[in-house]
């Protein structure tokens, strides 16, 4: 596993990384698209999209479900993942890294209520009982 | 893990290898081992090998054996000839299916091969029917392992294990008794992902040695372990039913577009008088509908026609050799000739649709070698 100390968490297995520089990436976690199964494709937000902490910014169809994605953070988006819409097994196989999603410049601060690495781990365990 | 849920003999080889266990119909299978995209095409381009251990397995033997399955299941068992093997299915009085199933027929009997999750009903069913016929049921499903080789490469690597014997000779729906790595094995040329291949029943002790010859020797071919996710996108493609999505005791035969296994001139069966009444009107038709590329239809979607409901999707993935969002299902008689503009209904809030023509089953046929 990778070194996810620097990552928060939702409980719907997003997750957001601050950059430091008043920006942060956002995507889902090893949990969730082990849950999902090969991502089929991603409806990503265009750049300059704003989107709000806890709103529905876009979808992940898997070969088993489709699923909404909300975004941990307020923010509007700067950038969207390229690789991810010719390659979307990246999702699958990088979760934390080059399947990446969106990068957003953060309105505001990280809601206090986002998890951190081990908080999430024993949501996510108890999530899949 | 929860409670009551059955391993196959292999459950070790399938974690060895990084297989993701999801449980299914009461056993812990392997859903992928890495990627169902990857598992697929390797079985449509080279080969797969799958672990269908959880499969039912039930001898019939004794000497009212034929007539026993003549009255159980819809398809023509009297034509079953040693060596050949039977797509059929069994019905209640009703026409409602029972289950699908394989009949193999060879020198001592029969081999009825059924689903994992209808496996304990299907017992009960064919113990309750047995009455009056001088024939053995015996349930073998516990001493059985079950491997399935699909694809281009499956029969040269089958081969490569197989001393004397030449495969060639064993035709699709026909099967025989060999050794194959040294484990007795009955050959089967059958399989349920429209690709060339073998299905291999043997003894349940021998599943790690059959396993680990078949990886071996398939490894230059580019074999790889498949799990279920897989064997789903493979069938929906190859247009293969379901039980349990497709069809079940609500659904008869000739609806689901199986009428090919019902054959009423072989006299009286088990669902027959129902079925002939069905055939003069059967309420609704099967059919296949293929989407875009982005648009994956999944089991319970409505269809329409226009703004009338005509129907509801009873399988639907993506099809990863098709390119395309793949639906089966069944809608009223009138919607269901190829090239009927229907739509599928993939979400209700915010209501998204999909253009869904009706195509000719298979999605999926492999090329003519």
């Amino acid at each position: 596993m990778p070194d996810l100390s620097a990552y928060r968490f939702t409980k719907t297995h997003e997750w957001v990384r601050e950059e430091g520089t008043g920006e942060a990436v956002v995507g889902i976690t090893d949990h969730a698209q082990a849950q999902l199964g090969d991502v089929i494709f991603l409806e990503l937000p265009k750049v300059g999209a704003s989107v709000g902490a806890g709103t529905r910014f876009g979808a992940v169809e898997s070969v088993k479900a489709a699923s909404d994605l909300y975004s941990p953070v307020s923010g509007e988006v700067i950038a969207v993942n390229p690789d991810v819409s010719a390659s979307p097994e990246l999702v699958n196989q990088d979760p934390h890294g080059k399947g990446w999603l969106i990068r957003l410049r953060v309105a505001g601060d990280l809601p206090s209520d986002l998890l951190d690495s081990a908080a999430y781990d024993s949501f996510a365990q108890a999530d899949s009982h | 893990m929860s409670e009551g849920i059955k391993t196959v003999p292999l459950d070790a080889a399938h974690r060895a290898r990084g297989g993701q266990m999801v449980p299914f119909a009461g056993y812990s299978m392997p859903l992928h081992y890495g990627s169902i995209r990857g598992e697929h095409l390797a079985v449509r381009e080279r080969a797969g090998l799958f672990d269908v251990s959880h499969m039912g397995e039930v001898n019939v033997t004794g000497p009212g054996a034929l007539d026993f399955l003549e009255r159980l299941v819809t398809n023509d068992v009297s034509k079953l000839i040693s060596g050949r093997a039977l797509y059929t299915v069994m019905c209640h009085p009703d026409g409602g299916i029972v289950d699908d199933l394989l009949v193999y027929r060879d020198e001592v009997g029969y081999l009825c091969v059924v689903n994992a999750a209808r496996h304990d009903v299907d017992l009960d069913w064919m113990r309750q029917s047995l009455s009056g016929y001088d024939a053995l049921i015996s349930d073998v499903s516990p001493e059985t392992v079950l491997l399935a080789v699909q694809g281009p490469q499956a029969k040269q690597i089958v081969q490569s294990l197989s001393l004397g014997e030449k495969l060639d000779s064993i035709r699709y729906y026909h099967h025989r008794f060999g050794e194959l790595a040294g484990v007795p094995v009955r050959i089967s040329r059958t399989g349920y992902t429209g690709e060339d291949g073998f299905e291999l029943y043997a003894n349940a002790a021998d599943a790690e040695r059959l396993w680990s010859a078949l990886l071996e020797a398939g490894e230059p071919q580019g074999l790889i372990p498949a799990g279920l996710g897989a064997r789903d996108t493979l069938r929906l493609e190859a247009g293969f039913r379901l039980y349990g999505q497709d069809i079940d005791e609500a659904a008869d035969p000739l609806s689901a577009g199986l009428g090919w296994v019902v054959k009423p001139t072989k006299g009286p069966f088990v669902g027959s008088e129902a079925l002939a009444a069905i055939a003069a009107a059967p309420p609704r038709t099967f059919i296949g509908m293929q989407l875009g590329p982005r648009e994956i239809p999944r089991h319970g979607h409505a269809i329409y026609q226009g703004s009338k409901r005509v129907g509801e999707v009873t399988s639907g993935s993506f099809g990863f050799t098709v390119g395309a969002g793949l639906a089966m299902g069944y809608v009223e008689p009138a919607s269901a000739a190829p090239g009927t503009e229907l739509r599928i209904q993939l979400r209700v809030d915010p209501p998204q649709w999909a253009e869904a023509p009706v195509v000719a089953l298979p999605f999926y046929k492999r090329p003519e070698i």
